[in-house]
């Protein structure tokens, strides 16, 4: 990631925050790559945010913490900033800024692509309907992975998100057709357990060698955190649709990097949206989530797994908020189960794959699929009211099929949802498991299903 | 004489460029090297400001700026139906030929092909006179739509001469001309319009004609006329675009305008795969062959979202223009609104509400008055009509932030979308409580004439019976179900059958997807005579248990899947069998 040649220009005329304002600039273009280097001839880069009127806005990725006015030269690459990418990254661990880290040698390259990529064609796009079989059977049965899907885990600080996330990196890869399949491991600002966490399990269980990972640790500078997605989801979209990989990233903690953006906003004075941000957070994270999907024609998928931490458990937050917004649904991993010791504490009726419906069904995973998930839902909705209920007016004042409801509700928690982080259930096993909690109901109050489907399967009185 | 000027500043989609006094306001203009489509939105002494609809990465001050002369148009013709374009009217498909899968820059195409052959019958001769917006001739431009050739709306009419004979033509080919004051002027199958001006009419009429969608929620109990306006908001998750695809697909329009303005990219793809394999249910044919898309996603350039409303709309009025009923959803204002305020945070304007520019609801205001049923300029006499709904996405599903408050102000029908029954997967998610429409009495009059005459009247009891329902919550959240009589109890029953009977629809569903309006009053009075039922049966000495027990209750819940809207004897049968049941119960009661 050094660059040859370019401009160099050494009057600052100004440093705040993340930022360095270069004067006298007459030829910089807008996003270009730039080489700052400080008095001790330490190098960063940065890119240009705005330029004009002799100008440039220079966003340092490394942060600004050294620089001086006098001595610190900037110099314009003359291009974007670019990935190196070949079949060769596998296995490698690198920086929030795509450099090697791991003590080998750059790798490579096949070609160089810019990290920004472009939005893809709509009309180019393949519209995602393969099954991942995660093995989980919360999600498995009830909100459904797909290939090219972008499913974010939504989570608060110190649940099991990770478990989760790296519990479907293992078990997802492994089943299937046999597929080429790689994963890649993004860390934006996440404490180094966590990331640690991330590559033993995936040495464990042997997918190391089909990895690729960027670690932007917490002690890492908070404005590379920018770059950080982009170059990882450059890598691959290169895996995919080069090399035809069905490509896994998970990404943590998204909320770090809204965060940089923040930062970058402030230090700039824009007028900020809700709680800070500036108004194109929005705009900004579909720059990165939108890179998911497959293409016509090509043979490998990009599928996201982002993970964030809600702050204080809030879903209306806007960083949570607007990613819902974009991905196709979202996992929502709630308190009050994580407090009762269930793993994975997935809360149900906030959860949601939008791409569930073309996913499932006869060919994919079962016929019964769809209306039987429908009446779980519905059962467990049931379940949660009549609890409520419960908590008022006390279990006597219930009726009889109330008292139904919150059976199907405990059996739900118990044998359903709950699962061991190395158990890995077929999805017939799943959708036995949902049958099960179905035929607890009384067979009039099975008003989601058709009647052939609870003549096959129903198992009640 | 076009402005020619020099790059002087660029931040992300916002260009200052000098040298351009010549420039006019929303005037488009090339930028740079690599000629990036961009619009001028200020003027400053001879600099102007220019969003560019194109990302803007690379682009250095000192590259030229060339002005085009014209405001930003879309070019109206055949061709257009079946297409999905970007916010500038630019075919997805042709840019994916000049670029593949991603999208590049600087490439310009053509919004139709301009050298197919269309065939074309005249409807004036030689000698006639027209005036501007009058028809000259139709081309059959899809299976679905006959598309009328129309004298363009500034045109200043004259007499027809040089009219070509019935036959093959391209766009290219002068179909006739006009003379008027001594002036000749060439009229072609198509013109060229700017976005930003809504189409001329001769006059307004009132929307009293439904819009029926297939959907009973909407439909039955929150109609919105042809020509009306309505807003769908809703927190993400609450099935927004499912409810909009569901409007696109099923609503008895003879085209449809969709506009992905800001939204994901699979929903789009998700349109393009999906519709050409669905049917149009009144006339069997695919339903793409009716429909057009807008799409310019999330991740595509911020300026061009801000245009797509304006070119969906505007090729929607084309359509009216024809006499036709057409239908523009856009999935989401939100976004809309949203790059209105980046924008106008790199103009640095002085903001408003949540950093929105004050002019927002001048804006949306402006948008959704280009709604209406009208009779369009022009012979023949011809009335057609845009419908226009927009979802509105607020943040946290916070309904009092700007763009949903200022959009209530001009809209009449609102479907507040609800994460609660969402949560529940009642879908769609509609909240009964908290949606309206301004538009129920007016198409009443069509329910009663073409469908019953007691369709106000049932309605308004299976709307009160929810209303109740709403009130005796509060009293069973406090003091349990068991505090209730049966006569109310039965009323929180009863709303539970018109939620999962009526109200909850499944989209996914081949039956249930569509719903014809007789079944949709069927269903509704069936539910509402089994409430009556009930009442009456309680006051004869039944109990709720032994109306719980009815079997017909589990056949009321499932007609909306078991019965086909070709079926409708065997509601008639449900009805019957219905009667017969609490007879029974009601008669053993007696005799005790």
């Amino acid at each position: 990631m050094t660059a040859e040649g370019g401009v160099q220009y050494s009057k600052i005329a100004e440093i705040k925050g993340p930022l360095v304002v270069v004067d006298d600039v007459d030829s910089a273009a807008f996003d270009e790559l730039v080489e700052i280097e400080t008095n001790e001839g330490e190098r960063r880069l940065g890119k240009v945010l705005e330029v004009g009127n002799g100008k440039a806005v220079v966003q340092v990725f490394e942060g600004t913490s050294g620089l001086s006015i006098a001595g610190t030269n900037a110099k314009f690459v003359g291009k974007v900033m670019e990935m190196p990418v070949s079949k060769e990254v596998l296995g490698r661990v690198f920086d929030g800024l795509g450099r090697p880290k791991d003590g080998l040698p750059d790798p490579i390259a096949d070609k160089f692509v810019d990290i920004n990529g472009e939005p893809m064609n709509p009309e180019q796009r393949e519209y995602p309907k393969d099954f991942i079989q995660t093995g989980v059977s919360v999600i498995d049965g009830l909100m459904t992975l797909i290939r090219g899907q972008k499913l974010p885990i939504f989570s608060g600080s110190g649940m099991s998100h990770n478990l989760l996330a790296a519990q479907i990196a293992r078990q997802a890869s492994v089943v299937g057709k046999q597929d080429d399949f790689a994963v890649v491991f993004v860390a934006i600002g996440v404490q180094y357990s966590e990331a640690e966490y991330f590559r033993r399990s995936l040495e464990e269980s042997g997918a190391l060698k089909r990895s690729v990972l960027f670690l932007n640790t917490a002690d890492d500078p908070a404005i590379e955190r920018i770059i950080t997605p982009r170059v990882a989801l450059t890598v691959a979209e290169y895996l995919a649709f080069d090399l035809g990989m069905h490509v896994l990233v998970i990404m943590t903690d998204m909320t770090n990097y809204a965060e940089a953006l923040r930062e970058i906003s402030a230090a700039r004075e824009e007028v900020p949206g809700r709680k800070g941000y500036p108004g194109y957070l929005y705009t900004d994270l579909s720059t990165i989530y939108e890179r998911a999907g497959k293409l016509k024609g090509r043979k490998g998928s990009v599928t996201q797994i982002p993970i964030l931490s809600m702050p204080s458990d809030d879903i209306t937050h806007p960083i949570p908020d607007l990613t819902g917004y974009i991905t196709e649904g979202q996992i929502v991993v709630g308190r009050d189960l994580f407090r009762q010791g269930v793993y994975p504490p997935i809360n149900i009726l906030s959860s949601l794959s939008r791409l569930m419906k073309d996913g499932i069904g006869e060919g994919s995973t079962r016929a019964d699929h769809s209306e039987v998930s429908n009446q779980v839902y519905d059962a467990y909705s049931r379940a949660q009211e009549v609890r409520a209920l419960a908590g008022i007016v006390g279990k006597a004042g219930l009726t009889e099929i109330d008292l139904k409801y919150m059976e199907v509700g405990d059996i739900f928690e118990k044998e359903f949802l709950t699962q061991a982080t190395d158990e890995n259930r077929t999805i017939e096993e799943t959708l036995d498991l949902m049958w099960k909690i179905v035929s607890k109901l009384p067979k009039n109050e099975i008003t989601k299903i058709k009647d052939k489907y609870v003549d096959q399967y129903y198992k009640g009185e | 004489m076009a402005a020619q000027g020099r790059i002087v500043w660029v931040s992300g989609p916002a260009v200052r460029a000098d040298g351009m006094s010549e420039a006019k306001m929303y005037e488009t203009v090339s930028v740079g090297n690599s000629k990036l489509i961009g619009e001028v939105i200020r003027l400053t002494g001879d600099v102007a400001f220019i969003q560019v609809y194109e990302s803007t990465s690379g682009l250095k001050p000192g590259e030229p700026v060339v002005g085009t002369g014209n405001p930003l148009s879309v070019l109206l013709g055949p061709g257009i139906i079946g297409q999905i374009y970007d916010g500038i009217q630019r075919p997805l498909k042709e840019l994916s030929k000049a670029s593949g899968s991603f999208i590049g820059r600087g490439i310009t195409t053509t919004p139709v092909d301009m050298t197919k052959k269309w065939h074309f019958v005249p409807t004036v001769s030689n000698g006639d006179e027209v005036s501007a917006g009058s028809i000259i001739g139709t081309v059959k431009e899809s299976e679905l739509i006959d598309h009328s050739i129309m004298i363009p709306p500034d045109h200043k009419g004259g007499k027809i001469s040089n009219l070509v004979a019935e036959g093959d033509y391209d766009l290219e080919t002068v179909m006739a001309t006009t003379e008027k004051d001594g002036q000749t002027i060439e009229l072609k199958m198509y013109h060229k319009w700017p976005v930003r001006k809504p189409r001329p009419i001769q006059k307004r009429h009132d929307p009293t004609i439904p819009l029926l969608t297939g959907q009973r929620v909407i439909d039955t109990f929150f109609p919105i006329a042809k020509g009306g306006t309505g807003s769908i908001p809703g927190a993400f998750g609450t099935g927004k675009t499912v409810t909009l695809h569901q409007i696109a697909k099923w609503a008895d329009s003879q085209v449809v305008v969709y506009i992905g303005c800001g939204e994901r990219g699979n929903e789009m793809t998700e349109v393009l795969v999906e519709f050409p394999h669905l049917k149009d249910p009144r006339s069997g044919k695919p339903l793409m062959d009716r429909t057009v898309l807008v799409a310019n996603t999330s991740n595509m350039p911020v300026a061009a979202r801000e245009a797509s409303i304006y070119t969906g709309v505007t090729i929607a009025e084309y359509y009216r223009d024809m006499g036709k009923d057409v239908v523009l959803v856009a999935d989401s204002t939100s976004r809309w609104a949203e790059s209105l305020r980046e924008m106008s945070g790199r103009l640095e304007e002085m903001p408003a509400e949540e950093g929105y520019p004050s002019y927002l609801a001048s804006r949306l205001a402006e948008f959704y008055e280009r709604a209406g049923r009208v009779q369009a300029l022009g012979s023949p006499d011809r009335n057609g009509s845009v419908t226009l709904i927009g979802a509105v996405s607020p943040s946290g599903g916070d309904f009092t932030e700007p763009v949903t408050t200022h959009t209530m102000r001009f809209i009449k029908t609102f479907w507040a979308l609800d994460a609660k029954l969402a949560y529940s997967r009642h879908y769609p998610s509609i909240n009964w409580m908290n949606s309206y429409s301004g538009y129920l009495a007016d198409v009443a009059k069509w329910w009663s004439k073409n469908i019953s005459e007691d369709w106000l009247d049932v309605r308004s009891q299976a709307y009160a019976i929810l209303q109740r329902e709403d009130t005796l919550k509060e009293i069973v959240r406090l003091l349990g179900p068991e505090a209730l009589p049966d006569e109310e109890k039965i009323i929180l029953e009863v709303a539970r059958m018109i939620k999962i009977g009526l109200l909850q629809q499944n989209s996914f569903d081949d039956v249930d997807t569509f719903c014809s309006p007789e079944k949709q009053f069927k269903l509704m009075k069936l539910l509402v005579d089994f409430y009556n039922k009930g009442q009456q049966a309680i006051k004869d000495g039944a109990s709720l248990a032994d109306i719980r027990a009815l079997p017909i209750i589990s056949l009321l819940l499932k007609a909306r899947m078991d019965v086909k809207d070709d079926e409708m004897s065997k509601l008639d049968k449900l009805d019957a069998d219905m009667q017969e049941q609490f007879k029974s119960i009601t008669g053993v009661k007696v005799t005790n």
